[in-house]
């Protein structure tokens, strides 16, 4: 489903952050992509929902060229993939349900499948009861569903998530994984950048490593191979 | 800041409406004037009827000429004597005026280079006309219009900077959530559109204002003037339609100010 070619970022600046990478990844994986502090792994998982895009290579999003999508065809692409951040990007002054509810709002979704939908999924990531409640009435585990109740809302068939348990506990961390367990178990594909080694090595999934821009290693139930 | 930039506007467009009141009437007046410039043509005293009729005859084929009329100096006796006194009938005798010839330039603002083209003809003495003063008019106008003209686009572009400065601090303040709502997918109108609307509120907001004041302004001043200039040349432009398209143009512009603002913010801060 998502296949890169070649894929060479250089930033303005000059740093080169991904130098020719070459991967396949299939609709329904789960995708680690692993390395050290400034590899370029969060440089990767962007240019896949085109927030960045590669100086050269190419990048084939379910037969559409990434790289060389125009502008105005990026909407379309960001709804078929959802994104969940390390520091979770809410809005303080909504409510979990509007959060939720906002992604939905803004690409015009009528509001009775808006109820439907961010009802279905606040239940998924189980925050049924708060719904009400403000981002900073929640634990950060807390937060962290909402966000990603907010990127699989609109049912996208890639969820990418950049270090998704980067800023939370290790008993929230198992949590929160179970939720992205849950959404891959129904049929979407996961590619999520991570420094955990716990979880990458215990809930066994592909392993994608980037070091200096290239990747080292794939592997299909590989373990983390960093120490920390 | 959001009352600045509506103020600018205010500003920019109470100059703009001042100042096409001014040049409008200016320029119906001018055109009055213009309209009231003669060519006396004063006939040569050795020309005698049939020159006279030769060059009758060749200021009507001028296409340039209008309404040539011919008096002779009898006539011209009869009217120096209505205007200035009976003492004047006592030029009867040995008639000192010359035949004239009255015409008028096709295109007024043509009337000093025809009277030169006149001068040239045969059997004529010498050609007058309102020489001088509806240049200088014409001069003032047009001085008037570019120091105009060169002040409203620098308060124009005052006015766009600070709506465009007002808006980017909105874009600044929602910038957490213009991200969400680019990352989710939201059409690059659909982010692009609120802050358009922000600008030409701001537009019209600034226009309500210059308006209302200059709407007020005019009639006050047309019907305060309007009855001193009966029978008068000089008429002040009506009251409509002219206020009413004046008032169009005020908010026209305060829209477009406001949308030219917003645009280049939105350009710039959105990357949309
Ligand atoms: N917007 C940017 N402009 C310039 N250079 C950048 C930019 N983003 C990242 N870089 C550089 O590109 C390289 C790769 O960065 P990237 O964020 O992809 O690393 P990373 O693997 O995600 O690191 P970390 O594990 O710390 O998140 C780094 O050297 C970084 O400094
Ligand atoms: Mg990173």
């Amino acid at each position: 489903m998502i296949k890169m070619k070649n894929v060479y970022k250089k930033y303005a600046n000059g740093v080169v952050a991904t130098n020719g990478i070459n991967i396949e990844i299939d609709r329904g994986e789960f995708v680690y992509v692993v390395g050290p502090s400034g590899a370029g792994k969060s440089t990767f998982i962007k240019m896949i929902y085109r927030e960045e895009v590669p100086t050269s290579g190419e990048i084939i999003f379910d037969k559409i060229n990434i790289a060389q999508l125009k502008q105005k065809e990026v909407p379309q692409l960001r709804r078929r993939i959802g994104v969940v951040f390390q520091d979770f990007k809410l809005l303080p002054k909504l409510t979990v349900y509007e959060n939720v509810a906002f992604a939905l709002e803004v690409i015009e979704e009528t509001p009775e499948n808006i109820r439907k939908k961010v009802t279905e999924v606040l239940a998924l990531v189980g925050l049924t009861k708060k719904a009400r409640m403000f981002p900073n009435e929640l634990s950060g585990g807390e937060q962290q569903r909402v966000s990603i109740a907010r990127s699989i809302v609109n049912q996208p068939e890639v969820v990418i998530a950049d270090e998704p348990t980067g800023n939370l506990d290790p008993e929230t961390s198992w949590d929160i994984m179970e939720v992205f367990e849950k959404i891959n178990a129904r049929g979407t594909t996961i590619i999520m950048a991570t420094h955990n080694k716990e979880v990458v090595n215990t809930i066994r999934h592909r392993v994608v490593a980037i070091e200096g821009g290239i990747i080292t290693r794939d592997e299909i139930g590989g373990d983390y191979g960093y120490e920390q | 800041m959001t009352f600045a930039s509506i103020s600018a506007v205010t500003v920019t467009l109470l100059l703009v409406g001042v100042f096409i009141v001014m040049m409008m009437n200016l320029n119906k007046i001018a055109t009055n004037l213009e309209e009231d410039v003669e060519i006396k043509v004063l006939v040569d005293l050795a020309a005698n009827d049939a020159a006279v009729k030769e060059l009758e005859e060749k200021l009507k084929s001028n296409p340039n000429l209008t309404d040539v009329q011919f008096s002779s100096n009898e006539e011209e006796l009869e009217i120096m004597i209505k205007g200035y006194g009976e003492e004047f009938a006592l030029y009867k005798q040995g008639n000192p005026l010359r035949h004239v010839f009255y015409v008028k330039a096709a295109t007024p603002q043509d009337t000093a280079k025809v009277a030169k083209e006149i001068e040239a003809y045969d059997s004529t003495y010498e050609v007058k006309f309102g020489e001088g003063k509806i240049e200088k008019l014409f001069n003032v106008l047009n001085t008037g219009r570019n120091i105009g003209i060169v002040l409203i686009i620098a308060l124009l572009f005052t006015a766009m900077f600070l709506i465009s400065n007002t808006i980017r601090l909105t874009i600044v303040a929602r910038r957490q959530e213009i991200e969400i709502m680019k990352l989710v997918g939201a059409t690059n109108n659909f982010v692009r559109i609120p802050f358009l609307l922000e600008g030409i509120w701001l537009g019209i907001l600034g226009a309500l204002l210059p308006m209302i004041l200059i709407t007020i302004a005019y009639f006050n001043l047309y019907d305060y003037i309007q009855p001193k200039l009966e029978g008068e040349l000089f008429q002040p432009l009506d009251k409509t339609p002219f206020i009413f398209q004046l008032n169009g143009l005020l908010l026209a512009t305060g829209i477009f100010i406001g949308v030219w603002g917003s645009f280049m913010s939105v350009r710039k801060f959105l990357k949309v």
